[in-house]
């Protein structure tokens, strides 16, 4: 059972990997820790510190804003890149896209 | 009815000490309303009263110190690792992010996330949200609306101070080749003899971004007058010195220069300009001062330079009669040609690649009169060059020797450099010594220069505007290099500008040419007529009236005519304390001419405006203040 889960969890990532445009995949835990990426160390290390923090700055935004709302999504468009967070309770997953032009 | 108080004392005792005591108040006069006296008053209903109902401010001013601020960076390290994983440890960490894999958790979470975000890629790949329709539309529409109201600005954006207590001059400033983030400085002072004794020689390249402290310090044995960044490797910097030598510096090799030339065959005077050459080396250069030669140089080998020439017309290479050069222009698509710029106000034409030294010079421009500081072809359409000397900028054509085509008014301040704009064909700059830079427009204004800016009190001494057009930088006397922003009306380049401005040089060339021409025919007329008048009247004028026997009859007159006039003007200068007006007349062989003379204003100097009249070009220069005189 477990073992089909990891093939899964491998599988979904190898999907996003090779969708067009994709530069790289960052996955950190609630701490800030990369657990997983297809980058060098140095930009995971770089991206995973700064953009911890910004999922947690915008996450209690939406939340004080109003108490009941929450953080699903958070992308943010760069004149490169667009850099996309799907945030979750203990992890994040962090994706690095060059938009279709 | 008189109201009188008394009160006793006894003379014994006179000079006690008084002692105070209450008691109950008593009434000494009551002073009742006398009915009679308010018949004389009449009363007033109803009465103006003003009031003011804001509340009470003041006005106050604070200047703040200068603060001075740093830029610094924190270097994050990796945190957030439990206690027992040490993040240097290549295992423990693998282990852990192994240990964290096989959670189930993370399985999960990552399998929703990954839904959602491809979800999101999908979308980014299926459609640019941000696709501009229309774009070429709209870009006319946006030109056309920024034409309309956005009126030519210049924003500062910063300013560079001398950081040292003596302030000395920005006499020239470089940009970086590559990238423009730098910017290189020369300080030195040029007034003659006057700089002060505990001056500094050092120059500085500034970071665009940091004013609050150079990037790196040159440090040369004598003060820098002019210098240049190499194009081709921006690590090169190329700098002519006050006292004639030329030296080069590698910025990766610190703030000593790499080499210095030799002094015995380097200038004479301070180095007024130097500009690197297109070479395959990438090494040569040349450089030109006030004592009338141009040296070429090559960097590698400073003890003595490649070649030589001497600025003289008559071409004998005699030093003495060398016209003595304050600025040099060349440009990269013409390589063989290059111009310099006098102090006598010409511009000689020359060609680098003549066999003798005699031909080298090929034609000079003259029209100015005063020292040209600055010299520099369009780069569009390398035929036209400018020239900024005295208090006029002018634009000439290669082909028209005789005058300029294209001229700028009289100002009121001496205009100290000027540069074309490198994205715009019609668009060029020029610094007064009032402080103000100019924005002239050929194409849409010719009077007036299309944006003028008082960037400081004091004069500015050099500009330089860096290759994207946009930013510009001017130094001042005191030492300050201002960065200003120039707003995009006037850097980016319109539609059909370069066709219009080759019509209106062409136009303008055509003009000088015709105007020539009949000059020309006039003169020729003149001539045989004088010719034949000479050989009608037996007696000659003197033969060959020499220079000094000019210059002694012109003094004599002048002083003749300024002491008439101070008399004047000591009668009816009570109030007023102005400044003087003089006229002067000067008798030159059959013509006279007239001169006005511009009152003085700021006790500088005094110049004499003068008008040639077709036929004689006799000039006649003074500058009180170092009363030379020069023909």
């Amino acid at each position: 059972m477990q073992s089909d889960l990891i093939a899964e969890v491998e599988e979904t990532l190898k999907r996003i990997q090779s969708q067009k445009g994709v530069q790289g995949i960052i996955i950190i835990n609630a701490e800030g820790i990369p657990i997983k990426s297809t980058l060098d160390n140095s930009s995971t290390v770089q991206y995973a510190g700064l953009l911890h923090q910004l999922v947690m700055k915008t996450r209690s935004t939406v939340r004080d804003l109003d108490p009941q709302n929450d953080l699903t999504f958070l992308r943010v468009r760069s004149k490169k890149n667009e850099i996309m967070i799907a945030p979750d309770k203990d992890y994040f997953l962090i994706v690095i896209q060059n938009p279709s032009d | 009815m008189e109201i009188v108080y008394v009160y006793v004392k006894k003379r014994s005792e006179f000079g006690r000490p008084c002692y105070f005591s209450d008691r109950p108040a008593e009434l000494h006069a009551d002073l009742l309303p006398d009915a009679a006296l308010a018949a004389t008053f009449l009363a007033r209903d109803p009465c103006d009263v003003g009031a003011q109902c804001a509340p009470d401010v003041s006005e106050h001013e604070v200047n703040t110190e200068r603060f001075e601020s740093e830029s610094r960076g924190i270097n994050h390290v990796e945190g957030g690792w439990p206690k027992d994983v040490n993040p240097q440890e290549m295992e423990q960490t693998i282990r852990f992010r192994k240990k964290v894999e096989k959670d189930e958790n993370y399985m999960n979470t990552i399998m929703q996330l990954g839904t959602l975000m491809e979800h999101s890629i999908k979308q980014n790949n299926a459609i640019d949200i941000y696709q501009e329709y229309f774009e070429e539309e709209d870009e006319e529409d946006e030109e056309e609306v920024t034409d309309a109201k956005e009126q030519p600005a210049a924003k500062t954006i910063n300013v560079f101070r001398d950081p040292n207590e003596v302030k000395r001059t920005a006499s020239s400033l470089s940009w970086h080749p590559d990238g423009n983030h730098k910017l290189a400085v020369a300080y030195s002072c040029l007034e003659f003899q006057r700089a002060p004794k505990d001056m500094s020689f050092d120059s500085y390249i500034w970071d665009i971004e940091n004013p609050n402290r150079p990037e790196l310090t040159l440090k040369p044995v004598s003060p820098l007058v002019s210098l240049e960044y190499n194009p081709k490797d921006s690590h090169i910097l190329l700098g002519g010195s006050y006292n004639g030598q030329i030296a080069y510096w590698d910025t990766r090799k610190g703030g000593q220069p790499v080499e210095m030339s030799a002094i015995e065959h380097s200038h004479r005077d301070p180095v007024y300009k130097v500009i690197w050459l297109q070479s395959k080396t990438g090494t040569d250069a040349f450089s030109t001062s006030t004592d009338g030669q141009v040296l070429w140089w090559d960097i590698r080998k400073m003890s003595e330079p490649t070649e030589r020439l001497v600025l003289d017309l008559s071409r004998k290479e005699n030093l003495e009669n060398a016209l003595t050069a304050v600025s040099l222009e060349f440009e990269p698509t013409m390589p063989t040609k290059f111009m310099v710029g006098t102090e006598q106000g010409l511009v000689v034409s020359c060609n680098r690649k003549a066999k003798t030294p005699a031909e080298k010079i090929v034609c000079t421009y003259s029209g100015h009169h005063g020292p040209i500081y600055a010299l520099q072809r369009n780069p569009f359409f390398p035929k036209y060059f400018l020239t900024v000397a005295d208090w006029t900028a002018r634009i000439w054509s290669e082909d028209i020797k005789e005058s300029s085509i294209m001229w700028t008014k009289y100002h009121m301040a001496y205009l100290m450099d000027g540069c074309w704009s490198p994205v715009r064909p019609s668009v060029f700059f020029t610094v007064k010594m009032d402080g103000t830079l100019d924005a002239w427009d050929f194409l849409f204004k010719r009077n007036d220069p299309t944006l003028s800016v008082k960037v400081c009190d004091e004069a500015l001494c050099s500009l330089r505007v860096q290759d994207n057009g946009r930013l510009l930088a001017c130094g001042s006397q005191l030492g300050t290099a201002t960065l200003l922003e120039i707003s995009p009306g006037l850097c980016t380049m319109q539609r059909n500008e370069k066709t219009l401005a080759t019509a209106m040089a062409e136009r303008e060339a055509k003009r000088e040419k015709i105007l020539e021409a009949r000059q020309r025919e006039m003169r020729l007329k003149e001539r045989s007529r004088s010719e034949q008048s000479k050989e009608d009247e037996s007696r000659e004028l003197d033969g060959e009236v020499t220079t000094e026997d000019l210059v002694a009859r012109a003094e004599k007159d002048f002083f003749q005519i300024v002491e008439a006039e101070l008399k004047k003007m000591e009668k009816d200068k009570e109030d007023e304390k102005v400044g003087w007006k003089m006229c002067c007349k000067l008798l030159d062989q059959n013509h006279t001419l007239n001169l006005t003379v511009v009152s003085l204003a700021e006790l500088r100097s005094t110049s004499l405006f003068w008008h040639h009249l077709v036929g004689q070009v006799s000039m006649v220069t003074l500058d009180l203040n170092e009363l030379r005189w020069s023909h």
